[in-house]
């Protein structure tokens, strides 16, 4: 009790805090030297003594703070466990696709935002050009050997939109055969980049994020840097020809350089049914070591939305059109890459 | 004059079901029901024939009743008793062949009711998430019921061609699930202990058996006006659960295993013969099956009264608690939660300093 005395001095709030420090040690301590009868009563008091018996001042003098600044923190211990108590008991809803809401909102984009404010250091240009509303695909380049680039992309739409709109990705279908990798997938709002998905999610007013230069972009070797690929057979610009929702390109800069593929082990590759086998400087010559990305700075820009509702409807059956709007559209990407790297200063700031 | 109902497969509780609700309605008059082995159940006033689907006795089953309406239910993926796999193969594949001859050579059958099931599009996780009735499946199912349906539906489209004056109607049910379900995924739910594929948390639909019931009737009267019942369409009820929330749900505790240890575990199971854990539900608990409704809203004028959750707090209730029942542990949370509250000025404060 030689500790309680002393404290008093300071304001209410530590000193709650401190008549209960002692009680605790004090309750320790006589477990420790004698043994039974000590616990007993030492146990008794702490939940009896708060809300009943003879410590009316000090429950006073507990109670003042709790709204002033323990209301969040109490708060955020009361959300927590109920979203404990949902998750438990299985009482939440995901959708058609599995977008787990409520998973993604509070777990898996809190795990995301470090590394995308912290490490990558993202900055977003552009969000403006993301309707507030309906469908939209969104078109970015893919590249940085493992997809990061989507997820970082799916955390600056979900942070900075000010409509707070969630962003779908269309997925390749290796994600949906690796164990985990699909059931995280699934649970971010992640689907199979195949038509009928995309038109399904679209017409759900959704917006759809795509990158269509799939492995080819992402499996780059690194002296090929921020030269967009093939954007596939353009199915992506059908599909939204066939919604009329406007296409939004996208334009990321930093995650070519966070693993600079220097090698494709092709065998290697071949046997484990990768598209590719990255070697990069440190990987796999480091082991795990190795996988660690290069702290780069990142730059995601939204371009202009290109939109496809003028269009008549017989025009997503038409391969000239098609081929037109799918080079506009990977133009104005590489535009603005290049124009994105003129400004940066450095890979690394 | 009212209708004749001929339905096949009535030994099983839902055929019972089905037969015992047809014959209230008023435009029916009379319901032959058919089945190779006698039900259990009662039919209330129906006319129970013993016939074998598989034998050629079934043309004259209908000759004689004249039907205008079949409604062909016996087309399962589990065995009724003890009944090996060659039999429900036969019975399904070789049944509906006979029974779609007999209705071919039937100058008075109208109407044809097929019950398939939505594992005609099989389960890969290259497929697109939301099968519609149009979607070709990436990979045709290899054996088991999935390839049995696959060949129904088959024969029952050649039938259709062959009798362009029939109207045809096959229903692809979900997974259906109930009070008195004997489907193989109610068998796999009332295991104490569920195991799962570790990694994979499939996204399932199920479709409850009241509306089976509902939407099988409702395919085997006349349409009603703005809605068209024949053509083929998925039957599911609203949303989707993920195979973890329904063992949460449920209040049974799941084993993660991994895929080819699952594989072999379901093979052995298979082989002693104690449940029926195929491969094709193996891939349904991998990889998960949505199908989209919009036809069976829009077209055949459906609407389920259930949604997929409800149908699996339906079929919760039947089976009784689990072994971590989730009143308990959300019983266990409130505590933590009552305490922490009571607690609130105690050991939160020290740290928040």
């Amino acid at each position: 009790m030689a500790d309680a005395k002393v404290i008093p001095f300071d304001d209410d709030r530590s000193r709650g805090g401190a008549v209960q420090r002692p009680q605790r040690r004090r309750g320790a301590a006589g477990r420790r030297k004698s043994g039974e009868n000590a616990p007993v009563r030492e146990v008794q008091p702490l939940p009896g003594v708060g809300p009943t018996q003879d410590d009316e001042p000090v429950h006073h003098e507990q109670q003042p703070p709790l709204p002033k600044d323990d209301g969040g923190l109490e708060r955020r211990v009361a959300s927590g466990l109920n979203f404990l108590r949902r998750r438990l008991t299985g009482d939440y809803d995901v959708d058609d696709f599995g977008y787990d809401e409520e998973l993604t909102d509070q777990v898996l984009m809190s795990l995301l935002r470090p590394l995308y404010e912290k490490y990558f250091r993202v900055e977003v240009k552009g969000i403006g050009n993301i309707p507030k509303e309906g469908g939209a695909l969104i078109v970015a380049n893919h590249s940085g050997t493992l997809p990061l680039d989507g997820l970082m992309m799916q955390v600056a739409v979900h942070d900075h939109h000010p409509a707070g709109r969630h962003l779908r990705l269309l997925a390749a279908d290796l994600v949906f055969v690796l164990p985990v990798v699909n059931e995280l997938a699934r649970k971010l709002g992640h689907t199979l980049a195949c038509a009928e998905d995309a038109e399904r999610l679209l017409g759900q007013g959704e917006l759809v994020g795509v990158m269509p230069e799939g492995f080819k972009g992402i499996g780059k070797p690194f002296s090929e840097r921020y030269k967009l690929q093939r954007f596939g057979r353009g199915g992506f610009v059908s599909t939204a020809l066939r919604k009329g929702a406007p296409i939004i390109p996208c334009s990321i800069v930093g995650a070519e350089e966070i693993y600079p593929m220097i090698g494709n082990a092709k065998t290697l590759a071949r046997v484990l049914g990768f598209p590719y086998f990255p070697l990069t400087p440190t990987f796999p010559w480091l082991g795990p070591l190795g996988a660690v990305p290069l702290p780069t700075k990142w730059t995601i820009q939204f371009g202009e939305p290109i939109l496809t509702d003028g269009y008549p409807p017989e025009a997503a059956e038409d391969p000239m059109l098609m081929f037109n709007l799918t080079d506009q559209v990977r133009e104005q990407i590489q535009h603005t890459l290049y124009k994105l790297l003129v400004q940066r200063r450095s890979v690394f700031f | 004059m009212g209708k004749v109902v001929l339905v096949t497969g009535v030994a099983r509780q839902l055929g019972g079901r089905f037969v015992r609700r047809i014959q209230r309605d008023p435009q029916v008059d009379r319901v032959i029901a058919v089945d190779a082995v006698p039900p259990a159940h009662h039919l209330g006033g129906a006319d129970f024939i013993q016939a074998d689907i598989r034998q050629p006795t079934i043309a004259r089953v209908l000759a004689e009743t004249s039907a205008d309406t079949v409604v062909h239910m016996d087309v399962t993926a589990m065995a009724l008793g003890s009944g090996s796999r060659t039999t429900v193969k036969e019975t399904n594949v070789i049944g509906t062949m006979q029974l779609l001859g007999a209705c071919q050579k039937s100058p008075t059958v109208k109407r044809l009711v097929v019950k398939s099931s939505t594992n005609v599009y099989g389960s890969a996780p290259r497929d697109p998430a939301v099968f519609t009735e149009t979607t070709p499946a990436k990979s045709l199912p290899s054996g088991g019921f999935a390839k049995d349906a696959v060949e129904v539906e088959g024969y029952v489209r050649g039938f259709a061609r062959r009798r362009p004056d029939v109207a045809v109607c096959v229903l692809r049910f979900a997974n259906i699930l109930g009070p008195t379900a004997d489907t193989p995924l109610a068998a796999y739910f009332s295991l104490p202990v569920l195991p799962t594929v570790f990694g994979y948390d499939p996204r399932l639909q199920f479709a409850h058996e009241d509306d089976v019931i509902e939407v099988l009737r409702l395919a085997s009267h006349d349409p009603v006006r703005g809605t068209l019942n024949s053509g083929t369409f998925n039957i599911a009820g609203d949303g989707v659960l993920l195979l973890s929330q329904c063992s949460r749900r449920l209040g049974r505790p799941t084993v993660p295993l991994l895929l080819p240890a699952v594989t072999w575990a379901g093979s052995m199971v298979r082989t002693l013969g104690v449940t029926d854990f195929s491969p094709e539900q193996i891939r349904l608990l991998t990889h998960g099956r949505v199908v989209a409704t919009d036809q069976m809203r829009e077209t055949l004028g459906f609407r389920p009264k259930y949604t997929t959750a409800e149908t699996f707090a339906d079929f919760a209730r039947s089976k009784g608690p689990g072994l971590l029942p989730p009143e308990t542990l959300a019983g266990a949370v409130d505590r933590i939660a009552a305490l922490s509250q009571r607690g609130s000025g105690h050991p939160p404060t020290p740290s928040a300093n």
